[in-house]
């Protein structure tokens, strides 16, 4: 079963993290491509990837005059994905299992960052053409 | 250049979805297939995906221990991803046209939505010269 | 089943045979975008086949017969449907046996290849697919690998690009004389391009992205053979070979990027630096002097400082004065300020980025507030740059930039000196 791991963050968070030092940012890292070697090992590791700073980001909506009409969104409070994981699992329990080994991926001084992650789990399609 | 193109929705917004009568249901999910096909025939597509509900949705924590702590209570306010896809594009002007096709899905009624479709760079694992 | 023969020689020779067919093939039957399906045809026959059979006596041949069958059955299931408009092509599948019709490569063949997969109507990564598996022999799943795209995805990309040709009705054959120079400058910027994507950060199964550099360097060491006269051809591969001369040393073990300054210079690549020097020194005297030859020119200067603080600046920026006014690339207005300010200070350097900013193509790109950030760094203004850094990081769309980046802002927060006040 696939699940779509989600990691979420807001304005403010990703302040934070680009004020981390190097120390912090380079343990954070090495947690986390751990943990992407042991998952590929085992064979449930999909995919990951890492999504461009909101300050690029845009909502589209139809079109007006031949042209996209876009919209830079993000308000301060409002939370974006900074990435995802796909994992291919046995269970569900597994899949939060995963989760929460990124959960305590470290952040400064060490402390785990505790960020939240939301498992979802990716519906199958029926082979199309 | 990889963007991915978000369609997000509230709970409110899926709960609905779920009275769509099966003509707008059907009508939507051939509207979806038929964009992913239109992606794979320009030479763009690179993947797509469509989410579970959200009412299986679970955020998960680490506990004292390092255990999964779980909890399936989100404010009403938080908007779910419902789907994606991603696409290798020349530019970010591509990908809001492209993504300006996927919001014309139809909705319910028959109308045409302007569904909001967010759009972001992937970031990729390489760094150019800079000359 | 026995462990059938190493097929990395046969992988090799199919590459380097694969522009040599086709151009036989699509000069043969004037019809470039069947030519390549047939030499497909053709390639993924012997990769099956050599391995078992072992590899027949004479490659070449075995392969053009093959891809000759193909357009034959292709044409002849067209002139089913179009008997007149086919004659002339029904004419050629009746032509004498291939063995004995000239099927040689011409020099000019892969010449009009380059030409063809490199058509200004194409889009650069469409242009950039064509070229890599028509002249360079790649399959299409190891494009798409290269290129984290499905190999559906690539397959589509590369057809389209066929069908953009044959609209154009661009014929097999050389570009007029007064075409020429900008067809050659098409060529040339696709090359880089696949050059420019080899750089990675990180090693990987089957083709790499540091291959596509490599690959790239062959397609120019070829296109050099073939315009052997060409001043930005040679500046193009001297170019190639003074920036990945610096390959090993521009990554940490963890792919991470470490600039000109820091890296370290014993792992540079020092045959791969004399050879790209000589070719330079043979190429400037000519006189015809191109955007190539001086950013290989640029990169010599930089690979024979022996340490980072011997570089001759004044020299790197009499070339960027150089540069400038006959490239109009916003890339180089960056380091162009970066060298002003090596040379006549931060603030000079700060200056010049001031008007440069103007420019629309530099709007948002992380670059200019990169070389802001290290230029205010070197201005003594820590605060400055420390924005500009994260700033940088927030838009750039590459991974390992970002990190770097950060890791900047990081380091300017971390020292310990005081900030004096600069507001």
């Amino acid at each position: 079963m696939k699940y779509i791991l989600l990691m979420a963050g807001t304005q403010a968070g990703v302040k934070t993290y680009r004020a981390w030092s190097k120390n912090d940012i380079d343990s954070h890292m090495a947690v986390l491509r751990r943990i992407n070697k042991e998952l590929t090992d085992s064979g449930e590791f999909v995919i990951t990837e890492g999504l461009a700073g909101p300050d690029q980001a845009r909502v589209v909506r139809g079109l007006k005059d031949g042209l996209p009409v876009t919209d830079g969104i993000f308000p301060e409070s409002k939370e974006f994905l900074l990435g995802y994981w796909i994992v291919d699992v046995k269970t569900p329990e597994r899949a939060y299992e995963i989760a929460a080994q990124i959960c305590v991926a470290p952040g400064p001084d060490g402390r785990p960052t505790n960020m939240p992650i939301e498992v979802r789990q990716i519906m199958s399609r029926p082979a199309t053409s | 250049m990889k963007y991915i193109l978000m369609m997000n929705a509230s709970k409110a917004h899926w709960d609905a979805y779920a009275t769509w009568s099966k003509d707008d249901l059907d009508a939507n999910v051939a509207f979806m297939r038929a964009f992913s096909k239109e992606l794979k025939e320009q030479g763009v597509f690179v993947a797509t995906e469509g989410l579970g509900w959200p009412q299986q949705a679970k955020i998960v924590r680490a506990g004292k221990d390092g255990e999964p702590v779980t909890d399936g209570i989100f404010p009403e306010s938080k908007e779910f991803l419902a789907g994606y896809w991603i696409i290798d594009v020349e530019s970010p002007e591509q990908a809001y046209r492209i993504a300006a096709r996927a919001s014309a899905a139809p909705g319910p009624g028959g109308t045409h939505g302007s569904m909001p479709i967010e759009v972001r760079q992937v970031l990729s694992g390489f760094a150019d010269l800079g000359i | 089943m026995t462990e059938p023969p190493t097929d990395v020689p046969i992988e090799h020779l199919l590459r380097e045979l694969t522009p040599q067919v086709l151009g036989i093939v699509a000069r043969r039957f004037r019809d470039f975008a069947a030519a390549e399906d047939a030499v497909q045809e053709s390639l993924l026959a012997a990769a099956t086949q050599w391995p078992c059979d072992g590899l027949p006596e004479n490659p070449r041949a075995w392969l053009t017969q093959v891809a000759f069958r193909r357009m034959a059955d292709y044409i002849r299931s067209e002139s089913a449907r179009h008997r007149r408009e086919n004659e002339a092509a029904l004419e050629a599948v009746r032509a004498p046996h291939p063995a004995t019709v000239d099927a040689s490569p011409q020099e000019d063949d892969t010449l009009v290849l380059l030409f063809m997969c490199c058509h200004p109507a194409l889009t650069p990564a469409s242009a950039i697919a064509l070229t890599l598996r028509a002249v360079g022999g790649l399959t299409t799943a190891e494009i798409a690998h290269a290129f984290l795209v499905p190999e559906a995805t690539m397959a589509q990309r590369i057809s389209r690009a066929k069908q953009s040709i044959k609209d154009s009705g661009t014929p097999f054959q050389m570009p007029t004389p007064e075409d020429r120079a900008h067809r050659l400058r098409a060529v040339l910027h696709v090359l880089y391009l696949i050059f420019n994507e080899g750089y990675t950060t990180s090693a990987g199964p089957a083709l790499r992205r540091a291959d596509l550099s490599a690959e790239a360097m062959r397609l120019a060491r070829i296109l050099r053979q073939l315009q052997p006269d060409d001043t930005e051809v040679a500046g193009l591969l001297a170019l190639m070979l003074l920036t990945d001369a610096r390959r090993l040393a521009r990554t940490s073990a963890v792919g991470e990027l470490i600039p000109l300054a820091q890296q370290d210079r014993s792992l540079w690549d020092r045959q791969q630096i004399v050879e790209g020097v000589a070719l330079l020194s043979a190429t400037l005297p000519k006189g015809s002097v191109g955007p190539y030859q001086l950013q290989a020119a640029i990169s010599a200067v930089h690979d024979e400082a022996g340490r980072a603080d011997n570089t001759d600046w004044p020299q790197i920026l009499a070339l960027y004065d150089l540069l400038k006014r006959m490239s109009d690339n916003p890339m180089v207005m960056l380091n162009h300020a970066i060298a002003a300010a090596m040379v006549n200070g931060p603030a000079k350097g700060l200056d010049l980025l001031d008007s440069v900013a103007a420019d629309p193509r530099l709007a948002d790109h992380h670059r200019l507030d990169a070389v802001r950030a290290h230029l205010f760094e070197l201005a003594g203004d820590r605060t400055a740059a420390i924005k500009h850094f994260r700033s940088a990081a927030g838009k750039t769309g590459s991974l390992p930039e970002r990190n770097y980046l950060l890791a900047q802002a990081a380091r300017l927060s971390s020292d310990p000196r005081p900030i004096h006040n600069h507001e």
